[in-house]
């Protein structure tokens, strides 16, 4: 698959940015009346969201509001949980990833994951970063593989300090630099968006800066949608916000208008910390 | 109140609350101390105690000696094919026992006497030499040297240990007389009264216990013992062998007509020994032989090669049957009603007696499907039956405990669910599922009830060669050894619990070093 095709629209044939008034991109996700239930309990509740591409995506709200279970249909990680069911439809470029014929192994490489607490494997640093591609068949001989691995890690900021023990455990590394090892463990399989699960919130705020200054710097190539608890963070590096609550989505526009002049009232209440 | 602030924790009500709470956390340390001392007592104790039974096993007392194998003796009909040569047993026994009957050169060669001499080696103790001889027939009228284990109570006589024996010292300066009868003869000795005291100090139990004095290979007996003098005679060798020598003696508690060895035996023996002739020597043929009715001739070879067997069918069986149901059930199967209905039955099928899953290997094994009884294929699959609920068991903890963090991020990068389960939480469950497997074959071992429905308590003199042979276990050989009759049991099934224990051990301290091996960091 030919990722440069994809990413490459020009955005001003694609017409989407009429009502996106900063929007130099379209939406490359498309959700629409997404409801979750865990076993048999409503998580989510008919959320439409466009995810546009070449840009950060911020998802913020209290918590157990339902941004990260919405975060997980993304990838179908909701999948692999029991009892849980996922309705409603979301395109990404056209295809709906919730029919059944869509290998969510396959979908999985192309929407990659970042947890919230960082989760290298107990391998070494560039094993880590070699499974996925190894898995997909990406390399054809150890170059490729080498290079994938230090484009990666370059990526990922993480190439200086680690260039010389890649053969050390991921495990060894600090929480900021592991966050980054699994950042780049995930752009090794080119994937076109990336979704962070509150990757920043194990870490100090040095490891946090460092990472924020990694999103905007992937912004450039991928589509990224991040969940937060911090606010400030979802002002600093996101293009687009958008407010759950109780599993409903609330409001959703430009970072700046939802941070300056919300419309609803519980935007306002909330990032103005009345609540939550 | 002396203190300044008013504090509701400062008061007499909070500070007594304190004081009890502090002396249960002492009490409860104390309670535990306790627990761990008694169990650490229990355990050392039971340890010494089987090693201090088994101590006496390690050795035992063998006729050691070179011997002539005359043809006409153990080939008479002169047809030396190795089946005629094992056949004629008696032949090679009879050339032995006479052997060493030469040796007491004034012996009464009646017999009765011979057929007391017999009773020093068991009949079948030359089945080896005999053996040897077939194999090689080049050896006979050749002078071989030969050893032979003595039979079990001479063995246990000459390792005092039963019938007890006291030893005393009286010294030079006996004085050797004939008495009044004819072939009467009386020893006069001033310390023959503190062996008629201690004799009292025994007080006479149903007879009269033996004394025996020794003078190297000498031996003779006392009777009618008095403060200075006593009644002499000689059971072995010479009445010049006595004089002038410093003297030794034994007092045996037990009268002769309550025990199975008799004073004449008893010196023969002791004469025997002191002219090097029986040795102690270190009992390997409890480790190379196979069972034996006779205790001096038994060991345990084929019971270890039975256990052996019987753990690998069972390892082979339960150990991946464990852990592939226990990665279905944890990471693949759906959580239902189905599921969960086996998850309850396997935990159920853990508690279920073990003589239980030997019927059941009887019935079905032995019975519907027509196995071979006796065999370790059937042990093994009774046994692996026995531990799959606990393979399976610790399998699932094992995998329980690799964080969910692993899984999701092996399905983040694109794995599909299996390569997430083989690739990254396989290898860090892998020593704890080792662990259970390896615990689950140790409770394996040392399982006697199963392996006693199936037959395996057969006795078994040949060395089982594959799992279809017939073969017993070293539990069952246990079982069986101790509820033998004779008192030389005693020590060899200590004995063979050490062995039992080792291999417990080994097994233990492999699965520890695997553990170390393969143990991870996540």
């Amino acid at each position: 698959m030919d990722t440069t095709a994809q990413t490459d629209h020009d955005p001003a044939l694609t017409g989407e940015g009429a009502d996106q008034a900063q929007a130099l991109v379209y939406p490359r996700i498309n959700c629409q009346d997404v409801n979750v239930f865990y076993s048999g309990k409503q998580a989510v509740f008919d959320v439409s969201l466009p995810v546009f591409d070449r840009s950060v995506t911020a998802l913020i709200g209290p918590s157990g509001c339902g941004k990260s279970t919405f975060l997980r249909c993304l990838n179908r990680m909701n999948d692999t949980i029991d009892g849980a069911k996922v309705t409603g439809d979301i395109f990404m470029d056209g295809e709906n990833i919730n029919s059944p014929d869509v290998d969510p192994v396959l979908l999985r490489s192309r929407v990659g994951m970042v947890f919230q607490k960082p989760n290298p494997f107990p391998k070494s640093i560039y094993d880590n970063i070699a499974y996925g591609p190894r898995i997909h068949g990406l390399v054809d001989d150890r170059q490729e593989l080498d290079a994938i691995v230090e484009k990666s890690l370059r990526r990922a900021g993480l190439w200086q300090e680690v260039k010389d023990r890649l053969t050390q455990p991921g495990t060894s590394l600090s929480g900021g630099q592991q966050q980054r090892l699994c950042i780049a463990r995930a752009i090794a399989v080119r994937p076109e968006v990336i979704l962070m699960d509150e990757p920043c919130s194990s870490l100090d705020p040095i490891a946090t800066a460092r990472i924020e200054e990694l999103i905007d710097e992937l912004r450039k190539r991928y589509c990224i949608v991040i969940v937060t608890h911090s606010m400030q963070q979802a002002a600093r590096v996101s293009q687009r916000t958008a407010f759950f609550h109780l599993g409903h989505l609330v409001e959703m526009g430009d970072t700046d208008q939802i941070f300056t002049s919300p419309r609803e009232r519980r935007t306002e209440d909330y990032i103005t910390g009345r609540f939550g | 109140m002396s203190s300044p602030v008013e504090s509701p924790l400062r008061s007499e009500k909070a500070l007594k609350h304190l004081r009890r709470r502090r002396a249960a956390d002492t009490r409860f340390r104390v309670y535990g101390l306790v627990a761990l001392g008694f169990a650490l007592f229990s355990l050392v104790f039971l340890i010494c105690a089987i090693a201090w039974k088994a101590s006496s096993a390690v050795t035992y007392h063998v006729v050691k000696t070179d011997i002539v194998l005359e043809a006409g003796r153990i080939v008479p009909d002169g047809n030396a094919s190795p089946e005629e040569i094992t056949r004629n047993i008696e032949g090679f026994y009879t050339l032995v026992r006479d052997d060493l009957f030469a040796k007491f050169a004034n012996l009464e060669d009646t017999p009765a006497v011979r057929k007391d001499f017999s009773a020093l080696i068991d009949r079948l103790a030359v089945l080896p030499l005999a053996r040897r001889v077939a194999k090689n027939p080049t050896l006979i009228d050749q002078t071989v040297s030969i050893q032979i284990p003595v039979s079990d109570d001479v063995d246990l006589f000459l390792k005092r240990s039963s019938p007890r024996s006291i030893p005393f010292r009286l010294g030079e300066g006996a004085q050797i007389s004939p008495g009044q009868g004819t072939d009467e003869m009386v020893l006069r000795h001033p310390a023959l009264e503190s062996v008629l005291s201690s004799l009292t100090a025994l007080g006479s139990q149903q007879g009269a216990p033996s004394v025996l004095v020794i003078a190297d290979s000498a031996v003779a007996r006392l009777t009618d013992l008095q403060d200075q003098t006593a009644g002499f005679e000689i059971l072995a060798g010479d009445l010049a062998d006595f004089q002038g020598k410093p003297l030794k003696g034994l007092i045996v508690a037990v009268p002769e007509s309550n025990r199975t060895i008799s004073d004449l035996q008893i010196a023969w023996a002791l004469a025997l020994k002191s002219e090097g002739i029986i040795r102690r020597v270190p009992h390997t043929s409890l480790l190379t032989s196979t069972d034996s009715t006779y205790p001096e001739l038994a060991g345990s070879l084929a019971a270890i090669v039975g256990s052996l067997l019987t753990m690998l069918v069972t390892g082979m069986v339960a150990i991946p049957m464990g852990i592939f149901a226990a990665i279905f059930l944890e990471e693949f199967a759906p959580k239902n009603r189905l599921t969960q209905l086996i998850e309850v039955n396997i935990n159920n099928l853990a508690a279920v007696p073990s003589i239980v899953f030997g019927l059941l290997g009887a019935t079905l094994l032995l019975g519907t499907f027509g196995l071979p009884r006796s065999a370790p294929m059937v042990g093994g699959l009774v046994l692996a039956l026995l531990i799959l609920p606990v393979v399976i068991i610790a399998a699932r903890a094992a995998l329980r405990a690799v964080p969910p963090s692993i899984r999701s991020g092996a399905l983040a990068v694109g794995a599909s669910r299996m390569q997430a389960v083989f690739h990254h939480v396989l290898p860090l469950a892998f020593p704890g599922m080792l662990t259970g497997a390896i615990l689950g074959m140790a409770r394996a071992l040392g399982e006697t009830a199963p392996l006693l429905l199936i037959g395996m308590v057969a006795f078994v003199a040949e060395v089982p060669s594959s799992t279809t042979d017939e073969a017993t276990a070293l539990p069952v050989l246990i079982y069986s050894w101790a509820s033998n009759a004779e008192r030389a049991w005693e020590p060899m099934t200590a004995a063979v619990i050490v062995i039992l224990l080792a291999l417990l051990v080994t097994m233990n301290v492999i699965v520890v070093m695997l553990r170390r091996k393969f143990e991870r960091r996540w």
